[in-house]
């Protein structure tokens, strides 16, 4: 698993990368209510919007980590968007088919940040 | 608290109908109602209970220290309501002739008049809200760039501390918008800004002072660098109260702007009545406004269509009576009143912020408003901006606008407005503090405040969630 440093990560699941953002950035938007996904087939770009969530404090745009065609989105968090909040790491955004990386940095990279 | 339809009570009633000395009329069943109308029938003595305890759960500045960031929640003085309630004013109608209600109209060109006197900009009132004099406004930027045959101008840079309305009315007049970071004080990253313009830009949105509370002191430079590459440059008026008759958006460079009549000019808003945000703009775009405008011809008041008007955006002339009520305040405080309204404005707020030192300290003063992050506060005792808002409630103040703007983590933001006395400053700064103090005692207290409301802590993350937008009124 891979991070960025606007608080998302990308992870590698056969052909394709999972995306979803961080506990930490969970965490700070509080509970989250509402998720905007892109669609199967819509092109994202490394270090632009692809979703937003929406938390009770704030609705905060999340930047994609990879350059791709989306190849599967995650409707459970648009039915259950508390998914985020209990377990970001296993509540994946999208699945992408990845392009070209952005800029990522890992794990321990992404833990010195917000320390 | 009972729903007005959970009192009804079968045979209550406030009126009984006079009886009928004129044969009954069938009407044709075709015009006849399906089915039966619910209406509460409730006596008058409970009407008026019901109202009148409605208006006790609420709270509005009438009630007590209302400083809600960004919101201008100045006291609105009664003169307006009495001068919005004479009868040449109320029992007119939209579609009479323009030589029948001529003081009417001269009221729209005078108050037009004094707004362009306070901004250098040249405005039509019929927007219903700021928002929707943002929408106009850019209807106006489009327009403009369309009629010099430039249609490559799409995109619209906005600073990430705007207020949301900006990126929102951008979005609903069809534009892309292209998001620039801020510097730490909330001003505008000039390198950011400069990269973000180019040969697509149709303008930038800029409220000054800005979303922290401080005066954008690069502004010449700002509107250097959007204007060179073509687009321009759009005042968002919430923050007007901190500078009007001081200094004019159209002198730092901005081409279009809107006001909010129902911050900057004492008109009731929050649920108090209609807003009204009228759209201003520079001479070389005045022919864009929405119509109609109000003119002055010989002696007489005319409606009038600018040539490439971007049409009507709301129904006749706008909320009319609001501007009643904004023409009185500005008539009352005069030109010195306004320039003094305004300094006390930055005044408050510097002396609250100051009173606030020991708990939050910052270097510098602020115009109208300022921010205070208590992220170290929630760090320290997990109380939150939230939790710290909420204990006010139980000391009549009402909560600062919170966790806005986003730049600022666990964001409280003040604006006390020009109306409040010191003894009251001196009572809020006192309670924050107690507050603040409290965290680190029995921060528990707070997670759960307040405690006195009449609604104590509603689950917002389950409204969000599972919102109950519908009830059976028959059921109650």
């Amino acid at each position: 698993m891979k991070f960025t440093s606007t608080h998302e990560w990308v992870k590698k699941e056969g052909n394709l990368s999972a995306v979803g953002i961080t506990e930490y950035a969970a965490g700070e938007l509080g509970d989250i209510v509402f998720v905007q996904l892109p669609e199967v087939g819509d092109n994202v770009v490394a270090g632009e919007a692809f979703a937003e969530v929406e938390s009770v404090k704030a609705v905060e745009s999340v930047l994609s980590p990879v350059t791709g065609i989306v190849k599967a989105i995650n409707e459970e968090i648009i039915d259950s968007p508390e998914l985020i909040n209990e377990d970001a790491y296993s509540a994946w955004f999208v699945k992408v088919q990845v392009e070209q990386e952005g800029e990522l940095i890992s794990q321990q990279e992404y833990l010195d940040l917000i320390k | 608290m009972l729903t007005i339809y959970q009192r009804s009570k079968i045979g209550a009633k406030s009126f009984e109908a006079p009886f009928i000395t004129v044969p009954k009329y069938a009407l044709d069943d075709k015009y006849l109602g399906k089915e039966e109308t619910i209406l509460p029938s409730v006596s008058e003595i409970d009407i008026v209970r019901h109202y009148t305890k409605l208006s006790q759960n609420a709270f509005g500045v009438d009630n007590g220290f209302y400083p809600l960031g960004s919101c201008t929640m100045k006291y609105n003085p009664k003169l307006n309501e009495i001068t919005a309630s004479l009868d040449g004013f109320t029992s007119v109608h939209p579609l009479q002739e323009e030589k029948s209600v001529q003081g009417c109209l001269c009221l729209m060109y005078e108050l037009s008049q004094q707004l362009k006197a306070i901004t250098g900009m040249n405005f039509s009132l019929q927007p219903a809200a700021g928002a929707h004099g943002e929408l106009a406004g850019l209807m106006i930027m489009k327009a403009y760039h369309e009629s010099r045959n430039d249609f490559k101008r799409t995109k619209i840079i906005i600073p990430n501390s705007a207020h949301g309305t900006n990126p929102a009315s951008a979005a609903l007049a069809g534009m892309e918008i292209i998001n620039i970071p801020s510097l730490d004080d909330g001003s505008v990253d000039i390198i950011a800004l400069k990269n973000a313009c180019g040969d697509d830009t149709a303008g930038f949105m800029l409220t000054n002072p800005n979303t922290l509370g401080l005066f954008e002191e690069k502004i010449m430079e700002i509107n250097k660098i959007v204007h060179k590459c073509g687009g321009l440059m759009y005042y968002d008026g919430a923050n007007l109260n901190a500078i009007m008759g001081i200094a004019r958006p159209l002198d730092m460079g901005f081409d279009i702007m809107h006001i909010n009549l129902h911050k900057t000019f004492s008109t009731p808003h929050g649920g108090g009545g209609p807003g009204s945000g009228p759209v201003g703009c520079a001479d070389f775009l005045q022919q864009f406004l929405p119509s109609p405008i109000v003119i002055k011809e010989n002696d007489n008041y005319i409606f009038h269509k600018p040539s490439k008007s971007i049409g009507k955006v709301k129904n006749f002339y706008g909320n009319f009576l609001v501007m009643v009520k904004a023409y009185t305040y500005i008539l009352t405080l005069g030109a010195e009143g306004i320039v003094g309204a305004a300094q006390k404005a930055v005044l408050n707020a510097n002396y609250l912020k100051e009173k606030l030192r020991e708990i939050y300290y910052t270097k510098g003063s602020c115009m109208h408003e300022f921010v205070l992050s208590m992220q170290k506060v929630k760090e320290d005792t997990k109380v939150t901006a939230l939790d710290i808002a909420k204990a006010m409630i139980d000391k009549n103040i009402h909560p600062p606008t919170m966790y806005f703007p986003a730049i600022v983590q666990e964001a409280l933001m003040f604006e006390p407005t020009e109306t409040e006395s010191k003894t009251t400053l001196d009572n809020a700064a006192k309670v924050i503090i107690d507050i603040v103090k409290k965290a680190y005692v029995s921060a528990d207290e707070l997670h759960s405040a307040p405690k006195k409301a009449y609604i104590t802590r509603p689950d917002e993350t389950l409204a969000a969630r599972n919102p109950k937008l519908r009830i059976d009124l028959a059921k109650g």
